[in-house]
């Protein structure tokens, strides 16, 4: 039986937290809608670059760009999107489980947020480079952190890139990804209509004129890719981070309250308890 | 009733423009091109400029920013980084964000930045251009 001191301290300790973790609460709400909305605002473009990529490559004929290069896989890099900050579930949890698939010896990490930075020397895997973004995630971040995973690719340093990050899907759910990043081509590891894409495709005249010239509009488009896919992840991750922080953080609210409840409930029990057994005393001293 | 093709215009930010048009000019590296329905498979790379939709037998103006555009005979999409129309094009703010970009460019920056930099002024530019022709 805990005394009715501990008991008070441990209610307002209790309580102290709950204001707490409702703060972040509403502050995790007010950044979710702007980064949600960000979120699903991209998405009719992606589709499109995604579609323009697809036909791009069908039409490519016999030019090879040096992006397009599909090679034999003796050593590749990561790159692992994670949040800066804790205190959102199992956001980061979810998304290091999926690192276990590559083999530590010949994958390079790319560490973007403080989490993976932090996750990648915890586990001793090779570190490359170690990028940060902020809360509004800028283009000119994104297209660093391509630039970057472009070069070590066609230095032939690695020979495919991965982007391991999470996909928002509504503020409860949030899908850790491991996509296919360099070299450039299908997407198969997330289902977005990419299969009516590839069919759309297929319907295309295999003619098609290129202006000013084929090497043009290819470099012009490939050299950005990357970076505009790569905007689009830290996106995602920006709304997976700020609802998953928003959804566990009503959890703390809330298990804080029951615990609150459940408490005082057993505080205020005690205290009964003891005025009745003050009450005794007193009748039992006047009886005798 | 003339033929008419899709034209869908695509930011980062959105739709910006999903539309039955009769003809759409569009500013390329190469110079403006109009494009009909019908037109011959196409891929070009969009720059900074205006472009032009006919809809209905009116013309209605857009500035835009660099892109990518892919013309089928039914439908002509453009991947870009803006598009607003003459219309709701502010021209203080236009103007504003081309000085800033501009006292922005003196300051020490490296490469990246300068071409995000760039890019910001030529489409500011783009805006005020639109605007300036076509007082509304």
């Amino acid at each position: 039986m805990q005394s009715a001191s501990t008991l008070r301290h441990r209610i307002r300790s209790i309580s102290n937290t709950a204001l707490i973790t409702k703060a972040m609460q509403m502050v995790a709400a007010s950044k979710m809608r702007r980064a949600q909305e960000a979120a699903l605002a991209g998405r009719p473009f992606v589709r499109l670059i995604y579609r323009i990529q697809r036909a791009t490559s069908k039409r490519l004929g016999d030019y090879a760009h040096p992006l397009l290069e599909v090679r034999q896989v003796r050593k590749r890099a990561v790159i692992l999107v994670s949040t800066d900050k804790g205190l959102c579930g199992a956001l980061n949890a979810n998304l290091f489980r999926l690192v276990s698939q590559f083999d530590p010896e010949t994958t390079l990490f790319i560490a973007v947020g403080r989490k993976a930075a932090q996750f990648i020397a915890r586990t001793q895997h090779q570190l490359a480079a170690e990028f940060t973004y902020s809360e509004t995630p800028r283009f000119t971040e994104a297209s660093a952190i391509g630039a970057f995973a472009t070069d070590l690719f066609l230095r032939r340093e690695v020979d495919a890139v991965h982007v391991i990050a999470m996909r928002f899907v509504d503020t409860l759910t949030q899908q850790p990804l491991c996509l296919e990043y360099l070299p450039i081509g299908q997407i198969k590891a997330v289902e977005m209509g990419w299969a009516q894409i590839e069919t759309e495709v297929s319907a295309l005249n295999a003619y098609c004129l290129f202006e000013p010239s084929r090497e043009v509009v290819l470099d012009f488009f490939l050299s950005r890719y990357p970076k505009l896919y790569m905007y689009q992840v830290l996106l995602n991750a920006k709304a997976s981070e700020h609802s998953a922080r928003m959804v566990s953080m009503k959890n703390a609210t809330e298990s804080a309250e029951t615990l609150i409840g459940d408490l005082t409930l057993e505080y205020n029990k005690l205290r009964q308890g003891n005025i009745t057994k003050e009450l005794l005393e007193i009748a039992g001293g006047q009886a005798s | 009733m003339a033929s008419t093709m899709r034209l869908e215009i695509v930011t980062p930010e959105g739709t910006a423009f999903s539309a039955d048009v009769e003809l759409v000019t569009i500013p390329t590296i190469d110079g403006q091109i109009g494009v009909l329905p019908h037109h011959v498979d196409l891929m070009t790379c969009m720059i900074p400029g205006e472009m032009l939709m006919r809809r209905g037998g009116h013309d209605q103006f857009i500035a835009v920013g660099a892109g990518l555009v892919e013309v089928t005979g039914t439908q002509v999409s453009i991947a870009t980084d803006m598009a607003v129309a003459a219309a709701n094009i502010d021209e203080a703010k236009a103007e504003e964000a081309r000085q800033r970009a501009t006292m922005r460019l003196r300051e020490k920056l490296s490469s990246e930045e300068i071409a995000s930099i760039n890019a910001s002024i030529a489409r500011s530019l783009a805006q005020l251009r639109v605007k300036k022709r076509h007082r509304v």
